[in-house]
């Protein structure tokens, strides 16, 4: 499956209290959570970005809270995809849970300039910077974060578990 | 080769005689945990998986603290999903408004977390309870969902990171400034994904709620846990308390660390973290004077009968600036019961400071004291993040209880030597 949009840039650091705000916690409805996407870093995101567009961000990307509010709603926003220097634990186990794609590029996170517009392998980890003519490769999903992915979800996947008695 | 803490509680609880940091492992977890916000999301998952029954009522913790007692109609709809999902399941540990206590205040003073335990709660502050010994980490809502329904939870093995601490204490520095001074030399993802093990004569002599606040913050650092070896202190705080069967680990002689760091105490004063990150940390000294508009003591990092103590020692006698707001939240009912036997709660409101019920509100920005744009709070929680606390346009700084009680008092950043 390849992704195509384009890239929105943040610096390192970038907390879930910046992608969600605590203020928005109230509710858990993924439409309500998608308005308020970023909010924090640029209050207009939401409505500057079109469906297919990609984070790309430095370091750390996704830390502080727990809150799986924060991948829900980069998804529900229509973000297709978040690249990074790093990702936060919590956040990068979420993402995956959820059905977000995540890729870990540093060399993307360096040389994307916001605007280039992107197309990203989700199942090679490639990323074709079509602006710029560059390509840059993401590190390779953990096999059993595959194995999740494959399943729909962490959901299915233990869904599947349960149904086969395992 | 020998194995860390944390090797061994993930090694003895996935059945294997022994794990190397990267293995992935399943491993039966002791205690799973969610709160107001994040249950309500792992309930409709848990819902979709196909199960009738969570694997053992008796191993799942249910806590509304963040946005209770309720703030709105909407955060009223949340608590009200994991009410009924508790009522539902008829859920031992549901804590009602009443009972209820921030969440890893209550769940150790409970017993309901023993040394050697797997807990995972839906909450980034579950490691916490690693200060007992307990191999405990936060989870995304979707995680807790899975692991109510099979008990067990997949990790990858994490490397550890030695943190010993020598030398002698200076007058009012204590667990919070310890663990503000690691994540000043370490920086916010300088334990990403590891384990944080903390060590040396100086933790040996800390008491448990110094060790629950130096726990409490390794996510801060990015860490996966914080660990502490238990002891005689554990022994003492387990002893009559904890319900299920505890295993007291010890890492070995040879285990493998990625790093080890040496710190000399003798040289660290209070500490305060500069917005808008825990790793803007500088010495009191190079802090005092940021006037101050509201002052929180209390959370999940500094809200135990400790802190509590040393707030009262400082606001003894005195009286909040006039252009401070001071709000304290004991951590628990036992604890806010405590503090009003012992004299505590009538020093807070004698020197014009507001006593709430337990709850995390402020913290995250959720309620009970929220900050209007341009407004500046010293508090002993554990993030000061852009809009943390309110409005993007304030600010939060970090600090041990002491420190924020006599910035309360002054109305700027101050010493606590200059007001008791």
């Amino acid at each position: 499956m390849k992704l195509n949009g384009a890239a929105w840039k943040f610096g390192n650091d970038i907390d879930t209290d910046v992608i969600i705000p605590a203020r928005h916690l109230n509710t858990s409805d993924p439409e309500e959570l998608a308005k308020h996407c970023m909010e924090d870093g640029d209050p207009e995101f939401y409505q500057k970005i079109n469906g297919g567009d990609v984070i790309v961000a430095g370091k750390n990307f996704g830390c502080g809270s727990s809150r799986e509010h924060a991948p829900i709603a980069i998804k529900a926003a229509g973000i297709s995809c978040v690249i990074a220097k790093s990702f936060a634990r919590i956040f990068y186990r979420n993402a995956f849970n959820i059905g977000l794609p995540i890729f870990e590029c540093p060399e993307a996170a360096e040389k994307i300039q916001p605007g280039d517009k992107l197309e990203v392998d989700v199942d090679s980890g490639e990323i074709v910077n079509t602006t710029k003519n560059e390509t840059y490769q993401a590190t390779p999903v953990p096999e059993f974060m595959q194995q999740i992915i494959a399943a729909g979800g962490l959901i299915n996947y233990v869904s599947k578990r349960v149904k086969n008695n395992e | 080769m020998g194995m860390t803490l944390a090797e061994k509680i993930l090694a003895a609880n996935s059945g294997r005689d022994h794990v190397q940091p990267g293995e992935l492992v399943n491993a039966k977890v002791d205690m799973v945990l969610g709160n107001d916000i994040t249950a309500p999301v792992a309930i409709r998952e848990f819902n979709k998986i196909g199960v009738d029954k969570v694997f053992n009522k008796d191993c799942i913790a249910l806590v509304p603290d963040h946005f209770a007692p309720n703030k709105d109609i909407k955060s009223a709809e949340q608590a009200k999903v994991m009410r009924e999902f508790a009522k539902e399941h008829n859920l031992t540990n549901y804590f009602e408004v009443g009972k209820m206590g921030i969440e890893h205040c209550l769940l150790p003073e409970q017993g309901l977390v023993a040394p050697g335990n797997v807990v995972i709660g839906a909450d980034s502050h579950t490691c916490t309870y690693g200060a007992m010994g307990a191999f405990a980490t936060g989870v995304g809502s979707t995680d807790l969902a899975a692991a109510m329904a099979l008990g067990e939870t997949w990790f990858k093995v994490p490397e550890s990171i030695k943190f010993v601490f020598h030398g002698k204490l200076n007058p009012w520095v204590g667990g919070k400034d310890l663990i503000l001074y690691t994540i000043g030399k370490i920086g916010v993802d300088g334990a990403l994904y590891k384990a944080m093990e903390f060590t040396g004569p100086v933790i040996k002599e800390l008491s448990m709620d110094g060790r629950f606040t130096m726990c409490n913050m390794a996510i801060e650092a990015g860490g996966k846990v914080g660990l502490i070896e238990p002891d005689e202190t554990t022994l003492a705080y387990v002893k009559g308390r904890v319900k299920v069967p505890a295993t007291f680990y010890k890492s070995d002689e040879d285990a493998q660390y990625s790093e080890v760091y040496e710190f000399d105490v003798s040289e660290i004063e209070p500490q305060v973290a500069f917005p808008h990150l825990p790793e803007n940390t500088k010495p009191l000294s190079d802090a005092t004077g940021v006037k101050i508009d509201q002052s929180v003591i209390g959370s999940c990092t500094n809200g135990r009968i400790e802190d509590l103590r040393l707030a009262a020692e400082v606001l003894k006698g005195n009286k909040v600036d006039p252009n401070v707001r001071c709000i304290i939240f004991p951590g628990t009912q036992e604890i806010y019961l405590q503090a009003m036997k012992e004299g505590l709660v009538e020093i807070f409101i004698k020197a014009g400071a507001a006593v709430s019920t337990p709850t995390c509100g402020p913290c995250l920005g959720g309620h009970m004291g929220i900050l209007a744009k341009g407004e500046r709070a010293i508090a002993t929680t554990n993030r000061n993040f852009v809009g943390r606390m309110g409005h993007p346009e304030s600010e939060v700084y970090l600090s041990n209880p002491a420190v924020a009680a006599a910035s309360a008092v002054k109305g700027q950043i101050a010493k606590p030597e200059e007001v008791v």
